[in-house]
């Protein structure tokens, strides 16, 4: 069985972010990266089936020369072999660029099952994957919490307040993981080690015969990144701890939001 | 650490390793070890699963043959804990108590002692400081007698970290008082032996590690467990001491690091007199000219960090980064303790935490004088 997993490299959550000079982007030269956190529980889920008997587990990421450092802890993890997009065009492409080159790659590597995280932490558009699914004619299921492989893949998906649903996709797949889907392993000392014997594919999008990708097929445009203006409509509560929780349930029955 | 020493995948990967473990298993219980008074001894077994215990060792007790460089990235990560104490019980036992055993012990000795503490299933501690010598490290008095195939041994060592979670003991025994610094050993002493019993002292600062006095009465070991040939102890000690101030610098730079990071943070947050606390030009020339030192003993830690890499002798520059790297940590703390006003004072703020624990650093692993004097030496003075 193959399993493909796509990888997105993000700014840390640690890092501090500030808007660039032309407000289209945070400044990102100078931060520290890692992978999505979506992504990691995704990678996690494809490791899983690796454990259980036998799988070949392929990591793909489109970035720059950073995100080797996610395909290589990637590969100390337990991924067998990685696709280093290397592009400064393809960098440019929007979710649906980004959807067709991972589909391009798929093509060529018809995986059994592909894995995404169910969203960025930075874009935050969860479309990539379902465009993909799309793209490649694949059933799928997003905001996934767990699976189940056999002949097809059993996905427990989260809904909203808190309610689960079981869907089963007939291989071959898609299936877009939660956070928190899974405990994450770490790449320990001995897989970073091995992974250096690891093989790193890089391709450009010409490698892949990818033309409506990159910054000339962008539909969707980032018009401007900003940080929210203060607000003046807050209001600071005082009085005695019991006379502050009295005054916060009144205000939230006020408000009718629960 | 902007640096080619650091920068090749596997350094980045294996950072991103130490860093999650740090993140995940560390910080978010770090106060919960100051109110233990120790870490636990599952942080270890985790670690060696991790396999962080052994970097420099050899793959035969399941080290991994790495250079300095990348137990410099791990100390680094570590450091950035939120738990000095923790952070110098780990260290303790990966480059304090260990390198001796590593480089002259016997296969035999190293496949009972360091392959578990490689695996994290044993934890050690280093036992020179004795009440009445500690810069004076000749002066030890702790005795082994030797018995047939085993040593008595009789003594007290003092200070010793790690004292109750540790399972053996370096110890420093004096094992020929007629033959000068040709007269001590370094001997294992495991610590659950009957005749050691172990006190454990209440510190000002490092709350998260356990120190302790150690008494040892008629306590029985093989001869076969001292490291290395019996009356090459000093010598082994001094050796194994570069490890353990290295260490000491870069942990203590990478808690300075933070330590600023958060101040000034709190300064861009703290408005005093109608505007942040960090607009005002006196709190801006002290972080600038304490960013000014951090960088200075960065440069200073890496160049020790290449000499290690390099396998030359790196005694003076260690020794200097050592005096270096403690002024700059405790002026870091002090200032950055300032900068945070009544809020700097209190147990629960980092850098009231870092004014205490830094200071450890100016004593402990060699104090300040003590490396001056040594450094003089070296200097030819
Ligand atoms: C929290 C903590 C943890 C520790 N952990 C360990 C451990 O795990 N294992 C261990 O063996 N020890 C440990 N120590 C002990 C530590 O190494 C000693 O405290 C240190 O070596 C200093 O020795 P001392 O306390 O006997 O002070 P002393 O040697 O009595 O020093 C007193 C003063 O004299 C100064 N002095 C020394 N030499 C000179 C000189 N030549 N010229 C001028 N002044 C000089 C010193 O700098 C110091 O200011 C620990 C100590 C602490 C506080
Ligand atoms: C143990 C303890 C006991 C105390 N007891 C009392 C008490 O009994 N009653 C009471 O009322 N208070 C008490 N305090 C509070 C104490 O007076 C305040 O902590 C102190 O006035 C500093 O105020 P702050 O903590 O708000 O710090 P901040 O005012 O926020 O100061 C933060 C930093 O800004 C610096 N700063 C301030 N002004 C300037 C400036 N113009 N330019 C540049 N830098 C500046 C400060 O020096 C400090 O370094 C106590 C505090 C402690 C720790």
């Amino acid at each position: 069985m193959k399993v493909m997993v796509c990888l997105k490299q993000v700014p840390h959550q640690d890092a501090r972010l500030d808007v660039n000079a032309d407000g289209t982007w945070i400044q990102d030269g100078n931060i520290k990266f890692e992978i999505n956190s979506y992504d990691t529980y995704a990678l996690e889920e494809a490791l899983k089936i690796k454990d259980a008997g036998e799988a070949d587990v392929v990591v793909v990421s489109i970035g720059p020369d950073r995100v080797t450092q996610a395909l290589r802890t990637a590969l100390g993890m337990g991924a067998d072999r990685a696709i280093h997009v290397k592009d400064d065009d393809a960098d440019l492409s929007d979710t649906l660029g980004c959807a067709k080159i991972l589909a391009a790659i798929a093509k060529e590597e018809n995986p059994d099952i592909v894995f995404t995280g169910f969203m960025s932490d930075d874009g935050n558009f969860s479309a990539v994957a379902p465009m993909l699914a799309e793209l490649l004619d694949l059933p799928s299921a997003t905001g996934v919490l767990s699976v189940e492989v056999g002949d097809s893949l059993k996905c427990e998906r989260e809904l909203e307040g808190g309610a689960l649903e079981v869907v089963e996709l007939p291989k071959p797949c898609l299936a877009a993981i939660q956070t928190g889907a899974n405990q994450v392993r770490y790449a320990s000392l001995k897989g970073i080690m091995q992974a250096k014997k690891k093989p790193v594919d890089v391709k450009t999008m010409a490698d892949l015969g990818v033309s409506d990708a990159g910054a000339g097929a962008v539909k969707a445009k980032i018009e401007k990144v900003y940080v929210p203006p203060k607000g003046d409509s807050a209001e600071i509560l005082s009085g005695s701890t019991d006379e502050i929780v009295g005054q916060l349930v009144t205000k939230i029955k006020e408000l009718g939001v629960l | 650490m902007e640096n080619d020493l650091y920068a090749t995948p596997e350094h980045e990967a294996f950072r991103d390793t130490v860093r999650k473990f740090t993140g995940e298993v560390l910080k978010p219980r770090a106060r919960e070890f100051d109110a233990a008074g120790c870490p636990d001894k599952a942080l270890f077994k985790k670690m060696g699963d991790l396999g962080l215990l052994g970097l420099r060792y050899e793959a035969e007790y399941g080290g991994s043959e790495l250079d300095w460089s990348f137990s410099a990235v791990m100390h680094d990560e570590l450091g950035r804990c939120d738990n000095a104490g923790v952070c110098m019980s780990i260290s303790v036992h990966t480059e304090m108590a260990t390198p001796s055993l590593a480089q002259f012990g016997t296969p035999e000795l190293k496949r009972e002692y360091l392959a578990p503490a490689i695996a994290g299933e044993s934890i050690s501690a280093i036992a020179v400081t004795e009440p009445d010598a500690g810069s004076d490290v000749a002066g030890v008095k702790t005795r082994a007698v030797r018995d047939g195939d085993e040593w008595v041994i009789n003594g007290t060592k003092t200070y010793i970290t790690n004292a109750r979670i540790a399972d053996w003991f370096c110890l420093l025994a004096v094992t020929d008082p007629d033959a000068g610094y040709g007269g001590y050993s370094q001997i294992i002493v495991p610590n659950n032996l009957p005749g050691v019993r172990v006190d454990l002292l209440d510190k000002i600062g490092m709350w998260g590690s356990d120190t302790g006095q150690i008494h040892f009465e008629d306590v029985r070991v093989p001869v076969a467990n001292t490291i290395g040939d019996i009356g090459r102890g000093f010598q082994q000690q001094m050796m194994q001491f570069q490890d353990e101030r290295l260490v000491a610098c870069i942990t203590g730079l990478a808690g300075s690091e933070v330590l600023w990071e958060e101040t000034k943070r709190w300064c861009e947050e703290r408005q005093l007199f109608g505007r942040p606390l960090a607009k005002m030009q006196n709190t801006q020339f002290k972080l600038a000219d304490l960013w000014v030192e951090l960088q200075a003993a960065r440069a200073l830690n890496d160049a020790v960090v290449k000499q290690m890499c390099a396998g030359v002798d790196a005694t003076k520059l260690t020794t200097a980064a050592k005096v270096f790297s403690v002024r700059v940590s405790m002026k870091v703390a002090t200032e950055c303790m300032q900068l945070h006003g009544g809020y700097g004072y209190m147990k629960e703020s980092m850098a009231g935490r870092a004014f205490v624990d830094s200071r450890l650093a100016a004593i402990g692993g060699g104090s300040n004088e003590t490396m001056l004097h040594y450094l003089a030496k070296q200097l030819g003075m």
